[in-house]
């Protein structure tokens, strides 16, 4: 059902079409000068990086979990059923807590502006719903970049690791990392010289359950916690007006 | 009236010309003219300081109404005013404070109707929310005694226990859950900061600022306005303090020996020098000096020790906000003068505020006093009225 990117680092050519086609897709400015940045920012939601020789691709993890999602006051940001992480603009309040909390640093802030937006790599997802690969996927000249099912694409990332095995470094970044994610990197290099989270650091339990299990207490904490309140409350001043009582009653017996 | 140019009146419009002057350039030019914020550092000083500190330093209002209205702590009764106009006027600056630092602050209200119940964030808007409008209610018999409007406060006084326990309610949840915000970024902050027990940490330090901040308020009250505060107040509220800085103190050690970080804290580091500092002001200051009977007896030795109290508790939250993230992200983030200008401005006027609120509202006395309007007179039925209240 949900559909997923795979990107192989080891055919990518560093040709930049798919920022090219990112840039058109969601109608940012793209020049010389865009092309030279390398890093993503509010006007660049993908970039190509270079070290030694090797290509490396980033973009938003469109994590199955995501922590953006989860952390969102106003649930401006939600996962899709067909894989993307979409970003609805007009419910958001400008809190950057998604920031904050992406493990992968993928929400940019556009600071220059009075009104501004949260950008990211939001997986085309008009396209994605009308059957169509992403921009970047479809723009590839060598397929480094390619758009298909969640599952169908893990088994033919297991079965490139598997068919060249001295190509690849053994693992399929964004498989289980916090929690599996819809885009799956395989490279002959780490991901983490290229400036992804360690997956040891992110770990495999996706982040939502950090906050989530302090989360779930609350409906139990709040009408328990009234109660013990409430309780104290009525004890200390019935105290209160039964010593009163009986002061009177003193004061009263005396005269 | 005259108006007379004091040197902290002088002080008091610098700041504001200058924190007017930053507000302009905040929302003429927007976030990123006015701070130094950036993708990689996308919390900055007005969530560091104006929202986490902020909503710390204004937990005086539910400790003190919590000791007075629930444990029965009738001696603290004549510092339960100051303290909810503390929390009441500290809220409402962490509102405005809010309105600076949301890109799209006059979306805030979206908090209503576009709930995410699985957010912290969505959880600690909303208690904020109802708690300032608690105390609202709680601010309120203040101006109905001065206005001398007596069945508005009798509704009051039927409401009281709701608002009481609404309020203690509101404040545990919210405090506790500004660090449950930081829950979710286990892979950035740093672990001398990031901890599974963060909320209690944060709830824990609400408590000890709470009283530190009423010692430290009713001090600098009673030297401003010459009133005389009694000892047995202060000699209560040092002991509560003790108390809970010990506890907060077990809690981060138990945490440290859990997490197995022990070694690591006293390894010299850019973060083990923040934390050291944090620790040394927060526990080693106030615990050495309390320990001591003396100090506990003495107004002056209790005011320095709750302000090294609060300050190491401001620094303990700058680091998680601030200097916690500075190794994941491999740069130093260092406030803009726009943004330091706008966080003096909105401290400064919590500081007028409270000082207006003080003049014209019965905040330190009861009715009787209402009617002396010679600040002279005033000075002593206040010295007065608070033995009588003994």
């Amino acid at each position: 059902m949900s559909k997923a990117i795979l990107y192989d680092a080891t055919i990518c050519i560093g040709c930049k079409q798919c920022e090219v086609a990112c840039a058109q897709q969601n109608k940012l400015p793209y020049d010389d000068a865009v092309a030279a940045e390398s890093v993503q920012s509010a006007h660049k939601y993908t970039v190509v990086l270079t070290k030694n020789d090797k290509f490396m691709r980033r973009l938003c993890m469109h994590c199955e979990k995501p922590a953006c999602a989860s952390a969102c006051p106003v649930g401006a940001l939600h996962k899709t059923k067909e894989g993307p992480v979409v970003y609805d603009v007009w419910k958001c309040i400008g809190c950057r807590y998604c920031m904050v909390a992406c493990a992968f640093g993928q929400p940019k802030y556009e600071w220059g502006s009075l009104n501004p937006r949260v950008r990211k790599c939001i997986m085309c997802p008009d396209r994605v719903v009308a059957g169509k690969p992403t921009a970047c996927a479809e723009i590839c000249p060598t397929g480094a970049t390619k758009f298909g099912e969640r599952d169908d694409l893990i088994n033919e990332a297991k079965e490139r690791l598997r068919q060249n095995p001295s190509n690849y470094l053994p693992r399929i970044y964004g498989l289980n990392e916090v929690g599996g994610t819809s885009v799956f990197i395989i490279a002959a290099a780490n991901v983490e010289d290229y400036g992804y989270p360690p997956s040891a650091k992110i770990g495999d339990t996706p982040m939502p359950e950090y906050t989530g299990r302090v989360m779930e207490r609350i409906p139990d904490f709040i009408p328990v916690w009234t109660l013990v309140l409430g309780g104290i409350y009525w004890v200390t001043h019935r105290r209160d007006e039964v010593a009163a009582a009986e002061a009177e009653h003193k004061t009263g017996s005396r005269q | 009236m005259k108006f007379k140019l004091t040197f902290w009146r002088v002080v008091f419009i610098v700041i504001m010309v200058l924190g007017l002057y930053s507000s302009f350039i905040r929302f003429s030019r927007g976030l990123g003219a006015a701070t130094n914020m950036t993708d990689q550092f996308p919390w900055g000083l007005w969530i560091g300081f104006d929202l986490l500190c902020g909503v710390m330093l204004a937990a005086g209002g539910f400790c003190m109404v919590g000791a007075v209205y629930l444990f029965n702590v009738e001696r603290l009764h004549p510092v339960v005013r100051p303290a909810v106009l503390t929390a009441f006027l500290g809220y409402l600056l962490f509102i405005v404070g809010l309105m600076f630092d949301l890109g799209r602050p006059w979306f805030i209200w979206h908090q209503m109707i576009y709930m995410n119940f699985h957010s912290v964030m969505f959880e600690v808007g909303v208690c904020v929310m109802t708690y300032t409008t608690v105390l609202f209610f709680e601010f309120l018999p203040n101006v109905f005694e001065r206005l001398n409007w007596k069945t508005p406060i009798k509704w009051i006084r039927k409401i009281y226990p709701v608002l009481i326990v609404a309020g203690i309610l509101l404040s545990t949840l919210h405090q506790s859950s500004l660090g449950s915000l930081y829950l979710i970024m286990p892979s950035k902050l740093h672990p001398f900061w990031y901890s599974p027990a963060l909320p209690f940490f944060f709830f824990g330090s609400a408590v000890a600022v709470g009283l530190a901040m009423t010692i430290f308020e009713s001090t600098q009250s009673a030297k401003a306005f010459g009133r005389q505060l009694e000892l047995p107040v202060l000699v209560t509220l040092g002991g509560g303090l003790l108390v809970a800085l010990w506890v907060n103190l077990l809690l981060r050690v138990e945490d440290y020996v859990h997490r197995g970080l022990i070694k690591q804290v006293f390894t010299p580091s850019y973060e083990a020098y923040f934390l050291w500092l944090e620790l040394t002001l927060t526990y080693l200051i106030p615990i050495t000096m309390l320990s001591f009977k003396k100090v506990r007896l003495s107004p002056q030795l209790l005011y320095l020790a709750s302000i090294s109290t609060v300050l190491g508790f401001i620094t303990n939250r700058l680091n998680i906000a601030l200097i916690g993230f500075e190794t994941y992200v491999g740069h130093h983030y260092v406030p803009k003068w726009t943004e330091f200008t706008v966080t003096l401005m909105i401290v400064a006027l919590g500081f007028a505020l409270f000082g207006l609120a003080v003049r014209y509202l019965p905040i330190f006395g009861s009715k009787a006093e209402q009617k002396l309007e010679q600040p002279e007179r005033m000075r002593v039925a206040a010295g007065v009225l608070s033995h009588a209240g003994n």
